[in-house]
Formats: C-alpha cells, structure tokens, sequence
C-alpha cells in the first residue's frame, strides 16, 4: 500500500511547489476553523527554533558524515551557560520593552555563543578528531557522540541539579492578533532572531568563500581536499556553526518554554532528527522547511492529543518520510 | 631530471595493498599514458601521487622535492592537479562555484582564467549558475577539467576523464586533452580507451597486478604484439 502511495508521489516536486502546496492546506485548513490559527502559529516559532538546531545537526552530518546525538545536549549547556551568566556575572535584569526578560540576555547570548563553540572544538579536538584519524565508521562515531551526550547532561545535573530553573522574568501580556491568535512577546525576539540567523547563514554558505569550501566539502570531501581545501578548517567551522546555533536554540527554547531542565534538549532530539530527515540529509535550507513542519504540526496535535504525544508525532513524521521518501522532501537524487 | 619521478611506490587501502612497487617518470610538458587491466592500481597510482592514499614504502618526487608524505592540500599548491573518474564536480554547487574552488588557494584575481576556462569550454559558459549535478556526462567532465586547470597546474593527473561518454564525446575530450597539454602542462592520463591515449601521448606505461609490466614511445607499445594481445583486446 505505502509503495503505490510513494510510486504515485511525482519523482521531484520543486521547493517553491512543495512549500506554497504545505502553506495552502494549512491556510485552509485554519480559515475553516479545523486547526486553531494560534496553533499554527506558536509552531512556527516552535519550528524555528528546531531550526536553529536541526540545521547544525544537518551540516555536521554532511560534513562530518555522523549523527551528532549530542546535538540536544549542546542546546540544553547552551541554555544553562546563559543561566548561569544571568544568575551570577550579569547585573539582574527584566523586563525589557514588551519582553519578559531583561536587556542582560542580549549579552549573555552573544557570550553563550563563544562558549559553546568553544566547548565543541575542544570535544572535537579531544575526541572526534582522534576517532577521524583513524578512519572509524559513521556507526561508531554517532555512538560516541550519544556517549558525549549523556555526560554533557550528567554535567548540567552535577552542577545544576535535576530540577526546572527559570531566566529571571517579568509576565507581560500577551499580543492579540485576528483570528483568534494570542502570542506571547516574546515569540517576536524568537522569530526575529531566528530569522535573522538563518539569512546570515544562507548568505555565509552561499557568498563567503569559507561557506562556499564547506558546502563543497558536504558534496565531496575527497574533491575539496585536492581542490586544495583544508578541510580540518571547515570541519571547526561546521561545529561552530553548529554550536552557536545550538546555544542560541536553547536559550530560545528556555525562553519559548520559559523553563529549563537537564533533559530539554534531548527531548527536541527526535524533532531535531525528524526536521533534518523531512527536509534531506546534510541540506540546511531542507532543515529549515522539515523544522516548520514538524514545528506546527506537532503543535496543531495537541488540539486532539495530550502534549505528551508531541515526539510521537515528530518521530513518525519521520518514520513516514523515511518509507515513502528516504532522500527527504528536498534531497536531490545522486 | 624529471618532472615528477616515482620511485618503487608500495601502497593500498588499510590493510589491502594495491601497488607492490610501481615507478614511473614524466618530464616537464609530456604526457604519459598509463593503461592496464581493471584491478592493476592504475587508480590508486594517480591517488598516491596526489596524497589521497599514503604510500608505505617508495618516494614520490615533484620538481626535485619529496612529497611522498605530504598533504593532497598542500600537494596542489605546488602545481599537481587532480581529477577522478567518478564524482569529480561538486554536484550542489554552481559551474561557476566549482571554478572558484578549483581556484580556491588562489589569493590573486582569478577572474581572467574562469574567463580563459568558458573560452576553453564553451558549453559551460552558456549556464554559468546551472547546478553541476544537473550536468550531462560530458559537461560534467568538460568541468572536471576546466576546474583542475584554474590552478593553472605544472603536471595534471587524469582518471579514465572518458569512462562513461559517447565515442563522439570521447574523441572530444581527448582532443581537448591534448589541447591542454600544447599549452605546457604535462600531463599523466588513465585510460581505458588505450588505443587512442597511446596515439596521442609520447610515452606510455603498462601496468598489471600492481606492477609495472612495461614502458615504452606511444606507437611502440601500439604496435607491440604482445601488447595488443594481452592488453588491447587484439
């Protein structure tokens, strides 16, 4: 049965058509009041946060050619770094303009970034690099990388305790919006920044010739090398790009969820994966469109389901992609 | 002294050895032929040259210098390019991205050769931002080429850049082969196509089972018979 659905699927539906097709369901869908607009919506800020996480975790794939199952744990050490800034070394703030928080987050998110980068080079350094050398399998690698996980997050509960912590904040109201839609404020600094990030990147890969090298070293990394590419430069790169992605997607996801706790980003794996998978292995932009995906529709299933359901429906969102369509909605065939 | 001399070379994959001894010689401007069966290391050869396989025993010696150890990056800056056979274009990126790579140790303005390279290959000058995995094959060997030679390279190392296209298209590319190699640039070719690889280099080398088997001019090893026996199909 899912065979003929795949066979019946056409072999290559442009970006453009898939994206305008998923936009217009959903439209109608909400004009006609079966989803709640403001449902779609807070998926969409969800999404991009999965995002800022689910594009590292694809460049590091296609670069590096491993699942980086810490990916979650980096977001979980880059929101509790900013914790940890805003709770001690920055004077206490909140409250800023219409946001709960205050204007100490804009440094300490900066400085976060730096952290976290930093963090994942000396991981590579100490770990990843060694393993490469020696030309270990793909298999092994993501193994590691769940061994990196687990410690990583056994360090925030050493440090940290288990519990839930707050960012110091100040409730503001939320926006009324037609249709029924309420956001909290705070979700314009999220999209905002998140937005502003993903077009960074897009003009880092496509207009620097770093970007360039990296996406060429994704495509073939043998080819790079005897183009004359250090390829060990484009791997620090791809995980500091990853990293401040990563820690700029777990001080959003504190403050979207305006909690955090030692398990938040291994609990975003799945989606993180399921984004990355829908939009085509090692391909950013394809990151990005599955993010949104599984953003609003895991938000939309709470109108019927429990919120406990959400990684469920992430992850067969992407046991689906893979049956019918194991190249992602944007991957291109070899 | 030659250009590029390869002393007794010995090296493979892992624990699997390919090439049990191999020595060949090019002088500066030549073009050698390399040719023998599926299997003999003719590959792995042009790999080890360019540092992509690291040779266990044996020198390679480029311009008088040691680069047995060195490098495939460090390699390129001293003027040794390299295609592969198969996956030798970067498919996502643009005909122009890909140039700009093949020049990517270049510090100096390097527009006039992607210039020089649309002159050389006109077919890509028609669709400069078409993605080079939506190439045909002989486009895509067309670029393979155009993007080693923005270096501007001394000696180029070409895998099979025939394997795969339409007779008209091999002629095509073998011409522009020899073209590139008037210019100066010496150049080493892999050839499964060994009858017309042997007309147009000078010298050519026969390997087999990791070894060298034989060397000689071109035409000699053309009209040797036992060449044409056991490697030309008769």
């Amino acid at each position: 049965m899912l065979e003929q659905v795949a066979r019946r699927l056409p072999p290559r539906w442009s970006t453009g058509r898939t994206v305008l097709a998923i936009v217009l369901v959903v439209l109608v869908l909400a004009f006609l009041s079966i989803i709640k607009m403001e449902l779609v919506v807070n998926g969409l800020f969800l999404g991009l946060i999965i995002a800022l996480g689910a594009i590292g975790l694809s460049m590091i794939y296609g670069i590096l050619k491993f699942a980086n199952i810490a990916h979650g744990d980096y977001m979980t050490w880059g929101a509790y770094i900013a914790f940890f800034l805003l709770g001690t070394l920055l004077p206490r703030s909140t409250g800023f303009g219409p946001f709960t928080f205050g204007y100490s987050l804009f440094i300490a998110l900066p400085l976060t970034m730096l952290a976290l980068v930093a963090t994942a080079l000396i991981l590579d350094r100490l770990i990843y690099r060694r393993l490469r050398r020696r030309g270990v399998s793909m298999v092994l690698l993501a193994m590691v990388s769940l061994g990196v996980a687990i410690a990583l997050r056994g360090l925030v509960q050493v440090i940290w305790g288990g519990g839930t912590e707050q960012y110091p904040r100040l409730s503001k109201p939320f926006y009324q919006l037609p249709l029924e839609v309420r956001i909290p404020p705070d979700s314009i600094f999220i999209g905002a920044l998140a937005l502003i990030l993903v077009v960074a990147l897009y003009l880092f890969l496509t207009r620097t010739k770093m970007g360039k090298a990296m996406r060429a070293t994704s495509d073939n990394l043998e080819l790079a090398r005897v183009s004359g590419i250090n390829t060990e430069h484009v791997i620090w790169w791809t995980w500091a790009i990853g990293a401040s992605l990563a820690a700029t997607a777990g001080v959003l996801l504190a403050v979207f969820q305006a909690q955090l706790f030692p398990v938040m980003g291994w609990k975003i794996l799945i989606p993180l994966f399921a984004a990355v998978i829908l939009g085509g292995i090692g391909n950013p932009y394809g990151a990005l469109a599955g993010a949104l995906i599984i953003g609003v529709t895991a938000e939309v299933s709470t109108q019927w389901l429990t919120p406990t359901y959400k990684p469920a429906i992430a992850f067969g969102i992407m046991i689906v992609t893979l049956l019918l369509r194991p190249r992602g909605l944007f991957g291109v065939r070899e | 002294m030659g250009l590029l001399e390869v002393y007794d070379v010995v090296s493979g994959y892992g624990e699997t050895e390919i090439l049990h001894g191999v020595s060949i010689a090019v002088d500066e401007g030549e073009m050698v032929t390399i040719i023998g069966p599926n299997g003999s290391g003719k590959s792995t050869l042009l790999k080890t040259i360019i540092g992509l396989v690291q040779a266990n025993k044996g020198r390679v010696i480029f311009q008088g210098e040691d680069i047995t150890r060195v490098a495939p990056e460090s390699i390129v800056r001293k003027g040794i390019c390299y295609v592969p056979q198969s996956s030798n274009v970067f498919p996502s990126l643009t005909i122009h991205e890909n140039l700009e790579m093949g020049a990517f140790v270049r510090t100096d303005d390097f527009r006039q050769r992607i210039a020089e390279m649309y002159d050389l290959f006109p077919d890509l000058a028609e669709r400069p931002r078409e993605r080079a995995g939506r190439l045909s094959g002989g486009q895509r060997q067309m670029l393979a080429l155009a993007r080693a030679l923005m270096l501007d390279p001394v000696l180029l190392l070409l895998d099979e850049p025939s394997a795969g296209l339409a007779p008209n298209l091999v002629t095509l590319v073998l011409e522009k082969i020899l073209g590139i190699n008037k210019t100066g640039v010496a150049i080493v070719l892999v050839e499964q196509n060994a009858h017309e690889a042997l007309r147009l280099s000078k010298r050519g080398y026969i390997l087999a089972m990791g070894q060298n088997q034989l060397e000689d001019r071109g035409e000699s090893l053309l009209e040797n018979p036992e060449v044409a026996r056991l490697y030309l199909g008769g």
